[in-house]
């Protein structure tokens, strides 16, 4: 467990990285990357699993399944989407290659 | 083991998006975070005293198998609702391990209990509201929803909700009731506060329901106490809001005015009125000109693309090319339907990213232009924004195509804009109006271009 001021520094160091990170991006790449960061936390299915994996009774076992469902359609649908449109951006070198 | 491939993982997420923040490296960054969440769903299954793992592994087919689907089939016009559809799913799945925990009712300390709520109350209303987005910019409900009273009414459900979220912190075991009701609530929630919203608002509304949604897992991560969970969220969480703020200051729209008042809503004083005619221009001069210009700068606006132009404007714009005109593409952060939405459906189309510039970058070469080329493209060329302070759109920043010698403007009809306001540029001296659906003028341009 990750617990008190450990927890606390983890979230404020995380913050920053995420500010900074996106600190100086160029507006041509805002979609694509909202996409990308909405990719990134399609690691909520590992959470879900972890709770459908604990779960004892009927309704927990449906929650759960609900929460992979949702957490495996955020990871996927993120990743394509985010893929097909990067893919699409390239310089006037690479097209005459 | 497990920790050290969470810890892999949340490196290669922080990578990933670095490398996804310059469009030289963009391709390989989204690749680097795959690998990434690749490791870490692999690595949970060997997580000690998991069970279920027959429902676990249907669950991730159905669900990744509809987005992968979905994902692949949807067209690029159609992106901004597809990520509000799928960050929707994440806070769903957020609250959902909230839920469960819920059920489960025995947590360590209070705070985790209490972080185990908040993630779930975020996460509901970044689900339930990004639905209605998803139907908003699908077109499945036309209009903002507006009734009387609507925000005190939002604001006695959100009480109501933060209610039940105290009773089931302060409960040992939270009863079954008052999850059920705390859950509704905050669903409700979500949907009454983004009906309001109206459409071309709806894009900082998605990003900030996406920045929510990374806030949502990282509480929940924290709950489990999954590292990987607590980084990837949180550092969406702060890179999400600072992407809405960017996107709320590139619309000129503050984040409280996007939230809490309908656009057009108000009534507002009478505007200057527009003085002058608007003068039409054949295809065959409209070609001629930009032909035997030296510099032409072409401003795409989202009708561009609903008439799936693009592809024939490129082609026009290569024969320019070939008889050695300059020719330079602008982008108003706002054209599409969401920051940056533009750029992508313009390299869609073919164009190089380097022929694309950003408003501040070619603000000041637009009196150097000798044809600016308006498509599709209306309230971010209006003048209005710089000299009428009556203008509703008064002090947005606009592409200064009314500097330029020419500019031809393609436009279907005579309306009025996305915003329903009149639009100065075209009654200009040197405007002429080139009236015809966008892909059907671009394909006239191109035979008489290779006529000459």
């Amino acid at each position: 467990m990750i617990e008190g001021f450990t927890a606390l520094y983890i979230f404020m160091l995380a913050g920053f990285v995420g500010y900074e990170v996106i600190g100086r991006v160029p507006v041509i790449l805002h979609t694509p990357l909202m996409s990308g960061s909405n990719f990134v936390h399609g690691i909520v299915l590992v959470g879900a699993m972890v709770a459908l994996g604990h779960a004892e009774t009927d309704m927990e076992r449906m929650i759960g399944f609900i929460g992979v469902m949702l957490g495996a359609g955020n990871a996927v649908g993120g990743y394509v989407v985010t893929e097909r449109m990067l893919e699409m951006f390239k310089s006037s070198k690479e097209k005459r290659q | 083991m497990i920790e050290l491939s969470y810890f892999a993982a949340a490196v290669l997420f922080i990578l990933g998006l670095k490398r996804m923040s310059s469009p030289v490296t963009a391709r390989g960054g989204i690749v680097w975070a795959g690998a990434g969440m690749v490791v870490a769903t692999l690595v949970t299954f060997f997580h000690p005293g998991l069970s279920n793992f027959g429902l676990m592994i249907l669950a991730m087919l159905i669900g990744g198998g509809a987005a992968w689907y979905t994902g692949k089939k949807v067209a690029m016009t159609d992106m901004p609702q597809m990520i509000a559809i799928y960050n929707g799913m994440g806070g769903g799945a957020a609250a959902s391990i909230a839920a469960v925990e819920l059920l489960k009712g025995h947590f360590d300390t209070g705070t985790f209990q209490t972080l185990a709520v908040a993630g779930a109350l975020i996460g509901s209303v970044a689900f339930s509201g990004s639905m209605i987005a998803f139907a908003k910019l699908q077109g499945l409900i036309k209009r903002s929803i507006l009734f009387p009273q609507q925000q005190l009414i939002n604001l006695a459900i959100f009480a109501a909700t933060l209610v039940f979220g105290l009773i089931l912190i302060f409960s040992e075991a939270p009863a079954g009731f008052a999850i059920f009701m705390f859950f509704m609530l905050a669903l409700l929630f979500g949907i009454l506060m983004t009906l309001p919203i109206g459409g071309a608002d709806m894009p900082v509304v998605i990003s900030l329901y996406n920045a929510l949604t990374g806030l949502a897992v990282a509480f929940e991560g924290f709950v489990l106490g999954n590292a990987a969970m607590i980084i990837a969220g949180t550092v969406v969480g702060a890179a999400g809001t600072l992407l809405t703020q960017l996107m709320a200051k590139a619309m000129n729209r503050p984040l409280t005015n996007v939230l809490f008042s309908g656009f057009g809503a108000q009534g507002g004083e009478a505007m200057e009125a527009v003085e002058g005619s608007m003068k039409e221009v054949g295809p065959m001069d409209a070609a001629a000109m930009m032909a035997y210009a030296s510099k032409v700068v072409i401003v795409p606006g989202y009708g561009l693309a609903v008439a799936q132009a693009q592809h024939k404007v490129w082609e026009f714009v290569q024969l320019l090319e070939e008889k050695g005109v300059e020719v330079k593409f602008a982008i108003h952060p706002v054209a599409g339907r969401m920051p940056g939405h533009m750029n992508v459906l313009l390299a869609e189309a073919g164009v190089p990213y380097d022929k694309i510039y950003d408003l501040e970058e070619i603000n000041n070469e637009f009196p150097q232009a000798d044809v600016v080329l308006v498509i599709g493209a209306n309230d971010v060329v209006n003048p209005a924004a710089r000299n009428d302070p009556n203008s509703p759109i008064y002090g947005m920043p606009i592409l200064n195509a009314d500097k330029a010698r020419n500019v031809i403007v393609v436009k279907r009809g005579k309306g009025t804009g996305f915003s329903g306001i009149e639009n100065a540029l075209f009654f200009l001296d040197n405007t002429r109006m080139l009236y015809g659906d966008g892909q059907a003028v671009a394909s006239q341009l191109i035979a008489e271009v290779k006529q000459l």
